[in-house]
């Protein structure tokens, strides 16, 4: 073969991403370095300067240690061990390698966790000696957490049990039984000596009862393409590329699915379509793309699309939602404290978001669920988790990239979590509907919707339009009529006038001084109420007095209450009266009119003030006045 | 569904996941910047950002920081390449190191390297006020790279801590930091050497002439072979020249860059150089044999 045929060969190659689990002990870092070594990708003086480190610091007693080719930091390697995720690449003539070389030890749940991420296998060591021990256990936990669909189980130091077949037997039996309930779908097993070589790169001759592959024959040929999920579209705008005011491209890494140009896609959270036009590379068009390839895609429609967003079929949507479950696992040196709110960062969209409930912690070494109000480093449990905005995704089990999260710590800014979807919350899995942190907003009274929450979905200001005046002076007309103008408009609008409050609320209170003043407090409490609802009020009373508006004002709020007065002598309003009260005042068998036995005060500084005898269209007016304030629309 | 059809090979991968990466950076940051060290590694990462926002332009401009120490061909291909190319390009040097006359051969690799390289750096990034910059490097260059973050945090003294590393999981990089902390930026720390050419041959990617190997006067100082590039090398080095047909496998500054004798003058031919006699890269690089895990104090120190 000559060089150019070399290289074309080694371009068509796929890369098998894997990590490994164990710790020094099992013997992971001589595997690792042998098969290194062994695919002869060992740099010359990468082994000169092994070979003089080895007298110095090495553990392996004269013969090559292949565990320091791979401990990278300093601190590290006087210590022993390895601390951290190290990547290390490799290539046969089939497939090339990254392996992510992550440590076992129990407090390193961590890298672990992180090395994992991006595996599509795992190889967990087993010392021969010892079978599946607790670490075991933890490590394949990890694996099946993080959605691995591939596990070699290598049983190592096979030279140190006379290469026996009953010992490996029983081995796999014991892995079997705590394997299978897991669910992965594709568990091998590989009786090894990474020491001696045996059945890492060739099939080893004194173990001639174990007739499969040798661990790099496998790594080589184990099919990962269809591991990723071509079925349901899933592309999280990046970026938006402008060149030009008519240009709109929209960036993506596709996340799962296959995008075809002519495609009918749907963006979120618009829910607005549109159809595929062109799909953009620096390379040409393309007439399709799938994961992991990163695209640009035009739409046929200029519609609005921005980073966060995301493109999928119309037929095939992911869960749209602000609340949802996940495995957490805690990563940060601090311990978890509770209440904070959180950055969440989920494929590219970041918004904020709280941990609701805990539901149980689950052990790593017992794999037994137990109870508990915080987490701590290494800590992994399931949780009841709320977001500020709504969220794309799917169950991680079904799709990696759109069911994976971290959080931010909003002060220090580390990562100090990362979380797995489980699903969607459903109702009838929560014990209660209603979650801790919204009991002891129930019992402050504090609403679990916020006046601008409801405000938003109104498309309204929950703002009082307060209508005073004489008696007569055509208060309620134009009351009425404007609550069927906004109604007719899509308006959540009440109506409140004294026939109607004093019929039932207020039926105990008479027109006294006092009791007025009563009355209106009353009055005054239910338009809060309902304006903190998001509701618009239309307020139609005389309430003659100007120290009482001053207090309906202030518990309205002054932002939210808004004055109109109409202006009409008292001749006008006498010959508009239609229930003859003037003259029952006249009569004197009706005390307290304002205008007759009874001061109005005459507003200083309405809102708006309409002449009662102007003939010009004071429902207009008062409309624009809505729309102008932003009131009504918004 | 015929699954077959969507796969992708290894080179195709990592540009993807490259892309991805510096589309992130794009639109996260706020004041982005790429080094740009006129290698090959940086003209394979420069290519990958003309990629991730084409038919747009790059959104962030380039850097290079000059240590006046740099081949000479190196700048004409600087010069030449980005104005080509319309890139933006900010040069940057330390202003008070070369009127001081600071170089290796008056003031030892050591010295001088800290002086034009790595504080040059720092001040340039602390001139422009960037919050994340990119860098070319890669894991398998180097035993403490092995262990680098995609995004790499640095705090105000743009220092970098091994124990104290946000995890990194799946593609989520986490961009966050606060007013004077920063994030060094790896988009290619996934490929190899070997990944690098492969590309640079498929792209048709230029590269600085002196990687291919030609007859250059050469004079082999403490086993490296280090190229007469201008007069500033002392005079008794000079005369010691001789023509010898070499090439670089790395590029840095003349004095502290050797050269490795070789007959490859195409792409392929350095490939098969590379996979028979095989060198590490960077032990061609002097400033690596200072002293111990000089890499990893280097990095702590925020030279990358």
């Amino acid at each position: 073969m000559d060089i150019k045929e070399f290289l074309d060969q080694d371009q068509k190659k796929d890369l098998l991403r894997l990590l490994t689990a164990g710790s020094v002990d099992d013997g992971k870092s001589t595997l690792i370095g042998r098969l290194l070594f062994d695919s002869k990708k060992l740099y010359e003086d990468q082994l000169d300067a092994l070979k003089r480190d080895s007298k110095r610091e090495g553990h392996a007693g004269g013969e090559i240690d292949y565990a320091l080719l791979l401990d990278g930091l300093k601190a590290e390697r006087e210590q022993g061990i390895t601390i951290d995720v190290a990547y290390r690449y490799f290539s046969t003539a089939k497939r090339k390698f990254i392996i992510a070389d992550t440590p076992g030890h129990e407090q390193y749940t961590r890298n672990m966790v992180t090395g994992a991420s991006t595996a599509n296998l795992a190889i967990i060591l087993i010392d021969a000696r010892k079978g599946v021990i607790t670490q075991t256990r933890r490590h394949t936990f990890l694996v099946s957490l993080l959605g691995i669909k591939h596990i070699i189980l290598a049983v190592n130091k096979m030279d140190l049990m006379d290469y026996s077949q009953e010992v490996y037997d029983r081995i796999c039996k014991d892995y079997s039984e705590f394997v299978t309930p897991l669910g992965i779908s594709d568990v091998r097993f590989f009786p090894i000596s990474a020491l001696k070589g045996d059945n890492i790169v060739d099939l080893s001759d004194r173990m001639p009862w174990y007739h499969g592959k040798s661990v790099l024959e496998h790594l080589e040929s184990v099919h990962i393409t269809s591991d990723r999920n071509f079925s349901d579209l899933r592309y999280p705008i990046q970026y938006v590329i402008r060149p030009s005011l008519d240009y709109r491209g929209f960036a993506a890494e596709i996340a799962s699915g296959v995008i075809r140009k002519g495609d009918e896609i749907m963006v979120l959270p618009s829910r607005k379509k549109s159809i595929v036009k062109d799909i953009i590379t620096y390379d040409g068009k393309i007439d399709y793309a799938f994961p992991p390839q990163s695209v640009t895609v035009t739409l046929e429609d200029e519609i609005d699309v921005s980073r966060g967003d995301m493109i999928v079929h119309p037929n095939n949507l992911p869960k749209i939602e602000r609340h949802f479950e996940a495995m957490l696992v805690w990563m940060d040196e601090e311990p978890m404290k509770n209440g904070t709110q959180f950055f969440i960062k989920q494929g590219s969209q970041t918004t904020k978001a709280r941990i609701d409930k805990i539901r149980h912690l689950v052990d790593v070494n017992t794999l037994e669920n137990r109870e508990t109000d915080s987490f701590a480093l290494n800590e992994i449990g399931r949780v009841v988790i709320t977001t500020v905005k709504p969220l794309f995704f799917d169950a991680y089990k079904k799709n990696r990239q759109t069911g994976s999260f971290i959080f931010i710590d909003p002060v220090t800014h580390n990562t100090c979590a990362v979380g797995m979807i489980i699903d969607k919350l459903s109702s009838d899995e929560l014990p209660s509907k209603i979650v801790d942190l919204d009991v002891n907003k129930i019992a402050s009274g504090t609403g679990l919707i916020s006046k601008p929450e409801f405000e938003k979905t109104y498309q309204q200001k929950g703002n009082t339009i307060w209508i005073t005046g004489l008696h007569g002076s055509g208060k309620n007309d134009l009351a009425y009529t404007l609550q069927r103008h906004l109604f007719d408009m899509g308006a959540k609008v009440m109506l409140l006038d004294g026939k109607s409050v004093r019929s039932g609320l207020s039926r105990e209170l008479d027109y006294s001084p006092t009791d007025r003043a009563e009355h209106m407090r009353r009055v005054a409490h239910l338009c809060k109420l309902m304006n903190d609802q998001g509701i618009l009020v239309i307020c139609s009373f005389v309430s003659p007095d100007d120290s009482i508006r001053v207090q309906i004002k202030e518990i309205i709020g002054e932002n939210n209450f808004h004055l109109i007065y109409i202006d009409a002598d008292i001749e006008f309003c006498r010959k508009n009266d239609k229930y003859g009260i003037y003259e029952k005042a006249d009569e004197g068998t009706l005390r307290y009119l304002p205008g007759v036995d009874m001061e109005y005060h005459v507003p200083e500084k309405p809102s708006l003030s309409f002449d009662a005898t102007d003939n010009n269209n004071k429902l207009d007016e008062l409309l624009d006045y809505l729309s102008d304030n932003k009131i009504y629309p918004v | 569904m015929n699954t077959p059809s969507y796969s992708i090979n290894n080179l195709r991968q990592l540009e993807a996941e490259s892309i991805q990466i510096i589309r992130e950076v794009a639109a996260e940051f706020e004041n982005p910047v790429m080094l740009y060290s006129i290698g090959k590694d940086s003209s394979v990462m420069v290519r990958l950002a003309e990629k991730a926002f084409y038919p747009g332009k790059v959104p962030f401009p380039l850097m290079h920081i000059d240590s006046k120490w740099k081949f000479r061909e190196m700048i004409k291909f600087r010069d030449d390449y980005t104005k080509e190319k319309g890139w933006n390009l900010i040069v940057h040097y330390n202003k008070e190191g070369f009127e001081s006359g600071m170089g290796p051969y008056t003031h030892g690799s050591k010295v001088h390297t800290d002086v034009m390289k790595t504080q040059a750096l720092l001040a340039g990034l602390d001139k422009y006020k960037f919050d994340a910059a990119f860098g070319g490097a890669r894991r398998d260059e180097e035993k403490s790279r092995a262990k680098e973050r995609i995004y790499s945090f640095r705090d105000k003294f743009h220092q970098w801590d091994p124990k104290n590393q946000r995890p990194e999981l799946w593609n989520i990089y986490n961009a966050k930091v606060h007013k004077g902390e920063s994030i060094r930026v790896f988009p290619i720390s996934n490929w190899t050497e070997l990944d690098i050419w492969q590309y640079i041959r498929l792209e048709k990617i230029p590269i600085v002439p002196l990687y291919f190997a030609k007859e250059r006067p050469i004079v082999e100082v403490d086993g490296s072979l280090i190229l007469v590039d201008d007069d500033r090398m002392p005079k008794e080095l000079r005369d010691k020249a001789e023509m010898r047909k070499v090439r670089f496998r790395t590029l840095g500054c003349y004095p502290l860059t050797g050269a490795i004798e070789s007959g490859a003058d195409t792409i392929e031919k350095i490939v098969e150089e590379m996979m028979t006699v095989t060198k590490s890269e960077r032990t061609t690089r002097v400033i690596d044999f200072d002293q111990e895990a000089s890499m990893e104090q280097k990095k702590r120190e925020g030279y990358f």
